[in-house]
């Protein structure tokens, strides 16, 4: 194991485990205000206006008239509203926000407003969309050719359904007016510069008119990339209305079925056989975008760039749009986009080796690409590709072959089993070309004259553990213990943009940025001197530069690979399936902390399954999302995959901190691939193209089958 | 209406208020308890376990009147005891904190599981712990940590 590798307690540890940490809902409620928003309960609808009871003194409603700059939450497109404008586009949508000094009074209160609309027919399926946010073609080789001249063509569709967050700690957020009139805005945040540009807009203030601090924060996986800044324009436009601070933490169930989750998604493939090998894929992807666009173009590339999975098709052709549904915003959740598409080419090649009588394994072996290989994109595979060492590796672990070759034989009685695997990466740091040229990302280090040295940087712990693997990089590198490096969490006041908390960049990225700015300063060190380092992001000279006009070049620097094996047992009086044994092999180059990386391995690999499991969310004719509690939504408990195990496989990456690589969505991907291909063949080799495959699609699938 | 009257991390407390109020509601907007955390507000989730004379409850279930001369032990009074130091070391041994929100829950959960059985197999301990939901860590942590504090803490449960 690497020195950095070893395990340390995490910096946070002692105030977590005590109940010490203060959460954005722990602040006092000395002189703050309750703020309530007012949901709208129909999905599409003109905006008539609303008629309020008597507000009694101390009591005040915002809506879109009360917001001093611009009604746009900035997020990609123009189309977010922090108050909705003349029309409603989804059952929840924010029409305004009732705020007072006692809670129960507002929601009283709240019960009370009017609304008046003109209802109008809803969009609600993602194939019937009126309107595409995004749409986007690439491909290469001859497609067509490839199709005419083949043995076989398969051709099949794919659905997979939400995926609720289910962070713990509800979103909240907190805002005040400072005595020198700056906007504080502070709360449950992955990524405080997102949401400090959004409030510059609305409030129609520069960077000296407002700061942002994120508090701890309970989990976030996404959740917390975009929402908290409509949430924080909400409640500073209502700090600016009423003069006071105010506060609005979210109900469970305003949270599951108001807030953005991971996009549903309809995928057709079709695909070439010749000669025993798949010549061309084409693929149409749909994501529900929801409502608004928030960040589904981004979502959609990185589904689109998976939608050939980890292997070398010399043809294809993949085609997507995000459709504009009167449906809550979907947005980023763990693995963002690339579960949808790894499920349905992971399934597709199982259903074509079926098809073609050979094992699927060995069918898919067949096809992994190497190093140096064109991606989807036509860039580069530039490091090795570890997948055939790491499917041994699972073999080892679980005796995956012996156990897949037994119960491929006909199974009766009540129970049977069957055991799956899916190969998948997930390409580390933003999509395209969004490091160089969006984000460009600083990070300091700043030297007290007690020889004690602060990180600033952007970048969130929400649990994932940057707090603890920042620090250990630079106490590494300057030789300090780690107490003596400090990371606060980050205050666009005082930190510079080091980018967002997302898209498993935070310790490939920053950690570098900090790597290297701890050697500047140890070059520099001057004994009970106050000093300051900075580094700014520079692209790796070896990444093809790539164009999101045409799809090309290097979507990504390097990838992180993994191989999963679920083995399940289905009791086929109830449908119901238990979890024997869940294998993770995961490549996410030098682990930063060891226990930090397993634990975001395992939280992962469990979030993956209960995905292709339990999980399921759905709307109503209505448009209105009926499982909005962990009742009627259910995320796996201790008791749900006893056998969970992860190991690492390590490829340093010679870009990242001692070789690490982007680590945090690797583990959710694959889950649904393999938990679906073990399903189908403890349900005697039927193929399935659905994920969650809950106990009721296994009841419906026995009585069909007859099985 | 008479006051209730309860213990709260052995301290002798009234409480004014409506016999209907929550006492997840109370705990942290009246004493302060900001352990105590509100997850779901419908006992499905544990974010808000707290000890009810030794019991572990969710204590956005529980009605004030119910609350009536029992004994009621947060995370703000449990963490001065060694039973709680054993546990804080054994989940930071193996990092069993991600985010924290169900940490609180988790503690008490643990600690209400080892008063019962200070020895118990991977499968109890995941039984135990079965009522608090943590969507970070997979568990594992959380299992092997309270399997160290058993044996790390021999003696104290």
């Amino acid at each position: 194991m690497e020195e950095i590798s070893r395990s340390v307690v995490k910096k946070d540890h002692a105030a977590k485990v005590s109940g010490r940490s203060i959460y954005v809902a722990d602040y006092p409620s000395d002189g703050v205000l309750t703020g309530r928003l007012l949901h709208a309960k129909t999905a599409r609808a003109k905006m008539i206006g609303v008629e309020l009871p008597e507000l009694p003194d101390g009591y005040y409603y915002v809506d879109a008239r009360d917001i001093p700059g611009d009604n746009n939450v900035n997020i990609v497109l123009d189309d977010m509203p922090v108050f909705c404008r003349d029309t409603v586009e989804y059952i929840g949508e924010a029409i305004g926000m009732l705020i007072g000094p006692d809670e129960k009074k507002v929601e009283e209160l709240l019960g009370e407003i009017k609304v008046y609309l003109e209802e109008m027919e809803p969009v609600l399926d993602m194939r019937k969309a009126e309107k595409n946010f995004f749409e986007y073609n690439f491909g290469h080789g001859d497609v067509g050719q490839a199709f005419a001249e083949a043995d076989r063509v398969f051709d099949e569709e794919f659905e997979t359904g939400y995926q609720e967050q289910a962070y713990l700690e509800p979103q909240g957020m907190m805002a005040e007016i400072e005595p020198d009139g700056r906007v504080f805005v502070h709360g449950s945040i992955q990524c405080v510069y997102y949401v400090h540009n959004a409030l510059k807009r609305v409030l129609g203030c520069g960077d000296e008119g407002v700061h942002v601090l994120q508090d701890v924060t309970g989990g976030g996986f996404g959740g917390k990339e975009a929402w908290p800044s409509i949430l924080a324009c909400q409640v500073a436009v209502a700090a600016k209305v009423t003069g006071k601070p105010v506060r609005c933490v979210f109900g469970r169930r305003e949270d599951m079925e108001y807030t953005s989750k991971r996009h549903p998604s309809y995928c057709h493939y079709r695909a070439a056989v010749k000669d025993g090998k798949v010549t061309a894929i084409d693929a149409d992807v749909i994501y529900n975008a929801g409502a608004y666009s928030t960040l589904s173009a981004v979502v959609l590339q990185r589904g689109l760039i998976a939608a050939p999975g980890i292997y070398n098709i010399p043809n294809i052709r993949i085609h997507g749009t995000a459709a504009k549904t009167n449906t809550t915003p979907s947005g980023a959740y763990r693995g963002f986009g690339g579960p949808q598409t790894f499920f349905a080419v992971e399934t597709l090649m199982n259903h074509i080796a079926r098809e073609l009588g050979v094992d699927a394994l060995a069918f898919k072996e067949m096809h992994i690409a190497k190093q140096g290989d064109l991606t989807s994109t036509a860039g580069r595979y530039h490091f090795p590709v570890p997948v055939k060492e790491m499917i041994e590796e699972v073999d080892a672990a679980c005796d995956y072959r012996k156990k897949r070759a037994e119960y491929a034989s006909p199974q009766t009685g009540r129970y049977r089993r069957g055991i799956g695997m899916s190969m998948y990466f997930h390409g580390a740091g933003f999509t395209g070309s969004g490091e160089r040229d969006l984000i460009k990302a600083v990070a300091k280090l700043r030297k007290y004259s007690d020889d004690t040295v602060e990180i600033l940087a952007a970048n969130g712990d929400i649990g994932q553990g940057v707090r603890t693997t920042f620090s250990k990089i630079v106490a590494h590198e300057l030789g300090l213990p780690l107490e003596r490096v400090i990371f606060e969490h980050p205050d666009t006041g005082r930190v510079p943009d080091s980018g967002p908390t997302v898209a498993s960049r935070s310790l490939m990225v920053v950690g570098e940025l900090l790597r290297r700015a701890a050697i500047h300063l140890k070059e520099i060190w001057a004994d009970g001197k106050e000093q300051e380092v900075e580094e700014r992001f520079k692209e790796p000279d070896f990444v093809l530069p790539f164009s999101i006009e045409t799809f090309e070049g290097d979507a990504y620097p390097t990838f992180a690979w993994a191989v999963n094996a679920i083995e399940l047992e289905v009791d086929t009086y109830t449908g119901v399936a238990k979890v024997l044994g869940a294998w993770g092999d995961f490549d996410i180059g030098t682990p930063a902390d060891y226990n930090v990386a397993l634990g975001q391995m395992e939280g992962g690999f469990l979030q993956g399954i209960g995905y292709a499991s339990i999980e399921k969310m759905d709307y109503n004719q209505y448009g209105r999302i009926r499982n909005n509690s962990f009742s009627d939504y259910l995320i796996p408990t201790t008791m749900d995959v006893p056998k969970l195990v992860c190991m690492f496989h390590v490829e340093k990456y010679p870009d990242g901190p001692y070789g690490a690589k982007g680590a945090g969505e690797v583990p959710l991907v694959g889950a649904p691939a393999a938990y679906v291909d073990a399903m189908e063949q403890a349900l005697g080799g039927i193929p399935l193209n659905h994920a969650p495959f809950t106990a009721e699609d296994t009841l419906a699938a026995i009585r069909k089958e007859a099985i | 209406m008479d006051a209730i009257r309860f213990t709260l991390n052995g301290a002798e407390v009234s409480y004014a208020g409506s016999a209907a109020d929550r006492l997840l509601d109370v705990l942290r907007n009246n004493y302060r308890c900001t352990s105590v955390k509100c997850g779901c507000r419908e006992g499905e989730c544990g974010a808000c376990s707290v000890l009810m004379d030794g019991v572990l409850v969710n204590s956005c279930c529980v009605a004030m009147g119910a609350v009536e001369g029992a004994e009621i032990v947060t995370l703000e009074g449990y963490r001065e005891t060694k039973r709680f130091a054993a546990l804080a070391d054994a989940y930071g041994q193996v990092s069993a904190v991600q985010c924290g929100f169900c940490i609180p829950g988790m503690v008490l959960a643990s600690e209400a599981l080892l008063a019962k059985n200070p020895h118990p197999t991977e499968e109890e301990i995941r039984e135990g712990l079965s009522g608090n939901l943590c969507r970070c860590t997979g568990y594992n942590a959380i299992v092997n940590a309270v399997a160290i504090a058993a044996k790390e803490g021999d003696g104290l449960w």
